[in-house]
């Protein structure tokens, strides 16, 4: 094919890795990008992923997916040709050209080999059955995956970082796993002894079984790994065998194309090879006598090499101070720099609280810290990194150093949190991409972000391993209650006002519609947004009970349909169950419907019912009216409103049951069923302290004891647990009914929406709660009063409703085309 | 006047003001989602949200937008673009509003089986 000749030259990569497209992302956000025409090079068949996230999608929580960093659309987007399962072979260097595996040859003008790295395989026999592989890249995860499916028993070879995290994996996949390791303690190279073996016992707590001081002969086996035996005599059977004993830098093609290499392709500080026109980055390199195995100096190689290739004759990679964390849920560990003194000139200082399983050392030179191990409370990680990369002088800290940064810095007495006013602008909060408080500060104001995802999208802080996610939220705290408008957190970006502006609004100026609140607060946007809409309709519902028409169009699909969105579309169906009974109709009905309408998953939920999952739209209304017909009401488990009441047997039949929890949390279930709440609540019902209903972590628990009932609120068992705050010991059942009624109504009409009673109490303080519904008798009362009014209202099964032709509309798609 | 690769999907009244429903096309494979703003516009999308192919018919209408039910990702009705820092793009389709009735502008392969 004839073409008009691109002016521009051409940049060839080799190797669609984190630090070669790193490169490229950087490349195109600098000027001189325009004199490149790019092509990548990448021998596996995937876009360019995030490689640290392999951990979390063995584990479980990611999919392959959702580790993927740049799709194809964004090569397309910018230009860029990308070749995926074609490995470069050969590199000539004469005619600037290089060779793939599948022939083709491309000329280049420039080339920047990231090859990354090769695990590392010891000369032992049996690497090559079925059954063994390494831990590195997507395939191998999949290779995992699949013996995790049909297949119980793995040995991971390697007590490293990486080592571990694949045991963690396979563990949190069902498998049962051990790990052998050939030093005396885990993680050696970033651990000292008493760290590594407290890491050793929480993790054998965990279920992995550990074979320390193990030097694996072979691994045995004919059709495929059976098993893996060791120097001295110990066999452990094993079906699957995942190898992760260390990297060796990728440099075959470097060494073809006699480039200058020794452990990794040598690097001057400008990133580049011994060809001036071959430019490495990456895993794949070495630079003055140093490798890399973590992703953070590769960023910096990245920002280097992009400057370079765009004309910047200056900047240089200089390699600092790294930190290193491990991605196991519940595991904190950090280490930087040396593990322990070098020689008596050097000082050590450590703290360990065994029963807390905490662990701090750090060590000292010449009034300089130059090293830093935390075990079980890392929060401190960055600010002793920072101080080892500024060669800050200690010595006025110096006793107070271990104990921690708030504790140093405000002379011996510890403020609650991080202090981010205090902290420099400089101070690295995210260790994977290098993003410093004031980057991400900065972020936030200019650009009014709010959440830890927006965050996350426009400085990658905490985007790629999230250890520091913890740090970037509550900075964004800090930060957003900091900006123009302190402490004033507003409805949404429609409107000045906050929640409880517009709440007191509604009353007292007798606000009765959506449009009579956004044109009384004066609303930017003159019908609202997806997030205001819902919490006004929610406000009006709750002040105006008896004649505010609820507006299905401002309510979440799941509230307009009243069943769960599923990811594929489809929905869930969940009938109540009063306090957790259930009987053989009930069941029956359920089995049928599941026959009739070809429901393909039943499971019993958390809650104490049973979920019908995979039911199509347009078949809801028909599975209803046959759970109707056997008595079944709506659960509301779609709903911001009551969801479940969980009981447990109670003096019915149990031998401990102090009171009849049953019958109880029956009675507060059809109280309470079908009222509007500002986020979901969930009641529950010991019969006694042994507390088989959990009441301790719902939004109004009752713990029944030989006095009468214990009631506690403000418990949440989600993403941030919280016990309940007891309210009061009463003497009947009927009490424990009216402060229930009180206590959900001053929610109903206090709380901001989307709160749930956790988060309403920590902000409102226990001492207020009880003001209002224990202390006032006639506040009491009306509270409850008023409660009961609302359900008058409110309750009216939806499912009913709908069987009989309500929003009809809503289940049926439009009547096909006749011809299309 | 429609022309030939204009159809007609019935009435306005179909439609729901501030939302919308869900238009299933054999030969396009894909369905589509029409939209009734509360100005009582007529917009037409492919039913999948660029994000995860959410069904964006079940979505929260607010003037010429609508949010994902799945992950919120809020979706231009006029062009199908994501609103930014998302990004991401579903497949617009042109309607007309003639005479009371909807008129759907089906792309080539729909329109000649
Ligand atoms: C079905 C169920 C899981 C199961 O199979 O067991 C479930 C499923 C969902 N939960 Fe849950 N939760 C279920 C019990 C729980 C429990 C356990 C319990 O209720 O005792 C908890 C912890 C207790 C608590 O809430 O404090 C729980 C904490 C959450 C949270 C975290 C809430 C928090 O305040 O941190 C969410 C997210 C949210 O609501 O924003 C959530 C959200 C969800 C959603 C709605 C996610 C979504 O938005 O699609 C899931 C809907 C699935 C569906 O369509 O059915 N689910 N969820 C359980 C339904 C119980 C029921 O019968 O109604
Ligand atoms: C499971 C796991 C967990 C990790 N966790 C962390 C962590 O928590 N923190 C951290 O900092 N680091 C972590 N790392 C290390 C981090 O992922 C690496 O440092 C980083 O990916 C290296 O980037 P790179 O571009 O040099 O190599 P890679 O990301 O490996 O990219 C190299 C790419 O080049 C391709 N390639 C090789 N040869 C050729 C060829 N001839 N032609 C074409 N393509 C070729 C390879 O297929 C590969 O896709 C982890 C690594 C793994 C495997
Ligand atoms: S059901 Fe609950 S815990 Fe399970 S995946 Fe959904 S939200 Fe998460
Ligand atoms: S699928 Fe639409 S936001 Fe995720």
């Amino acid at each position: 094919m004839n073409m008009i000749a691109d002016p521009r030259k051409h940049l060839v990569v080799v190797g669609n890795g984190m630090a070669g497209m790193r490169t490229v992302e950087e490349l195109l956000k600098l000027e001189g990008a325009g004199r490149y025409r790019i092509t990548v090079f990448g021998a596996e068949p995937h876009p360019n992923y995030n490689r640290i996230m392999l951990s979390s999608v063995l584990a479980g929580d990611k999919t392959v997916d959702e580790i993927v960093i740049n799709p194809r659309e964004w090569y397309q987007q910018n230009g860029i040709g990308l070749v995926t399962g074609d490995a470069v072979a050969g590199i000539h260097r004469g005619d600037r050209s290089i060779a793939t595996a599948s022939g083709r040859v491309v000329p280049y003008d420039k080339l920047l080999i990231a090859t990354g790295s090769r695990p590392l395989a010891p000369p032992i026999p049996g690497l090559g059955l079925p059954g063994v592989c390494a831990f590195r890249d997507i395939a191998d995860v999949d290779k995992m995956l699949a013996a995790a499916r049909t297949h119980k028993r793995a040995v991971v070879i390697g007590g490293g970082l990486l080592g571990l995290e694949a045991a963690w994996g396979l563990k949190q996949r069902g498998m049962s796993v051990a790990l052998v390791h050939l030093m005396p303690t885990l993680m050696e190279r970033q651990l000292d002894a008493p760290s590594g073996q407290m890491l050793q016992r929480d993790l054998d707590r965990r279920g992995i079984a550990f074979f320390t001081n193990g030097q694996t002969e072979e691994i045995t086996g004919t059709e495929r790994a059976e098993g893996v035996q060791l120097a001295d005599g110990r066999f452990i059977p094993a079906d699957l065998v995942v190898l992760a004993i260390g990297i060796r830098p990728n440099i075959e093609l470097a060494k073809i194309a006699q480039l200058d290499v020794n452990r990794g392709i040598i690097v001057t500080d400008d990133m580049c090879t011994s060809d001036p026109d071959i430019f490495a980055v990456g895993e794949c390199v070495e630079h003055r006598g140093q490798t890399f195995g973590l992703v953070a100096p590769l960023w910096d190689q990245a920002k280097v090499c992009a400057a370079r290739l765009a004309g910047d004759g200056e900047a240089a990679f200089q390699s600092r101070a790294l930190a290193t964390s491990l991605k196991i849920t519940g595991i904190d560990v950090f280490s930087a720099g040396a593990l322990m003194a070098a020689d008596e000139s050097d000082d050590e200082i450590t703290l360990r609280d065994d029963a807390r399983g905490l662990y701090k050392k750090i060590v000292l030179r010449e009034s300089r810290l130059v090293g830093a191990v935390l075990y079980g409370d890392v929060g401190d990680g960055q600010w002793y990194l920072q101080l080892m990369r500024d060669k800050t002088d200690i010595g006025a800290l110096r006793e107070r150093l271990v104990f921690g940064r708030a504790f140093a810095e405000a002379g011996g007495i510890a403020p609650a949190g991080p202090d981010f006013a205090a902290m420099p602008d400089d101070m690295q909060i995210c260790g994977c991409n290098g993003v410093c408080k004031g980057v991400i500060v900065n972020a936030i104001r200019e650009k009014h972000l709010t959440s830890l995802s927006e965050v996350r999208a426009h400085t990658k802080a905490s985007a790629s391993c999230g250890q520091c996610t913890g740090q970037v939220e509550a900075l964004l705290a800090f930060a957003a209650g900091a900006a123009a408008r302190p402490a004033k957190r507003t409805v949404c970006d429609c409107t000045e006002a906050s929640h409880d502006e517009v709440r007191q609004g509604i009353r007292d100026q007798k606000l009765k519609s959506m449009d009579a609140v956004r044109a009384a607060f004066g609303w930017s946007k003159p019908e609202g947004c997806a997030k205001c809409r819902p919490a006004l309709n929610y406000y009006l519902l709750c002040a105006w009970p008896q004649e505010y028409r609820d507006d299905a169009r401002s309510r979440f699909v799941n509230e307009r349909v009243h069943a769960n969105i599923q990811k594929d579309g489809t929905y869930s169906v969940i009938p109540r169950m009063w306090g957790g009974l259930t009987s053989a109709k009930e069941l029956r009905a359920i089995a049928d419907v599941a026959d009739k309408f070809n429901i393909p998953t039943v499971k019993v939920t958390g809650g104490q019912r049973i979920d019908l999952l995979g039911v199509k739209k347009h078949d809801l209304p028909g599975v209803w009216d046959e759970l109707g017909k056997a008595g079944m009401v709506s659960g509301h488990a779609y709903a911001k409103g009551l969801r479940t009441v969980k009981t447990c047997v109670g003096s019915e039949w149990c031998r401990f049951g102090t009171q009849d929890s049953t019958g109880l949390g029956v009675k507060l279930e059809k109280m309470c069923w079908g009222s509007w709440t500002p986020h979901k609540v969930k009641l529950a019902v010991s019969g006694c302290p042994r507390n088989c209903a959990e009441a301790t972590i719902k939004d109004l628990g009752v713990v029944c004891v030989e006095a009468g009932y214990d009631i506690l609120v403000g418990g949440n068992g989600g993403v941030d647990v919280r016990v309940t705050d007891p309210l009061v010991r009463v003497a009947t059942e009927r009490e424990v009914l009216e402060l229930t009624g009180a206590f959900l109504q001053l929610y109903r009409e206090e709380a901001h929406y989307l709160e749930r009673t956790a988060p309403w109490i920590a902000r409102v303080g226990i001492a207020y709660v009880k003001k209002r519904v224990v202390e006032d008798a006639d506040g009491r009362a009306a509270l409850h009063a008023r409660f009961l009014d609302s359900q008058r209202f409110a309750q009216i099964d939806p499912w009913t409703e709908r069987v009989m032709g309500v929003d009809a509309y809503e289940f049926a798609p439009l009547p096909e085309l006749a011809g299309a | 006047m429609a022309g030939a690769n204009w159809k007609n999907i019935g009435p306005l009244a179909n439609i729901p003001v501030q939302g919308a429903r869900r238009l299933c096309l054999k030969h396009m494979g894909r369905p589509v989602a029409v939209f009734r703003t509360s100005a009582n516009e007529i917009f037409a999308l492919v039913d999948e949200c660029p994000h995860k192919k959410g069904p964006l018919s079940e979505g929260i209408v607010a003037g010429r937008t609508v949010t994902c039910p799945l992950h919120s990702w809020v979706i231009g009705l006029e062009d199908g673009m994501a609103v930014a820092p998302d990004e991401g793009c579903a497949q617009s389709i042109s309607v007309r509003l003639i005479g009371g009735d909807i008129y759907i502008h089906l792309p080539e392969a729909a329109s000649a089986a």
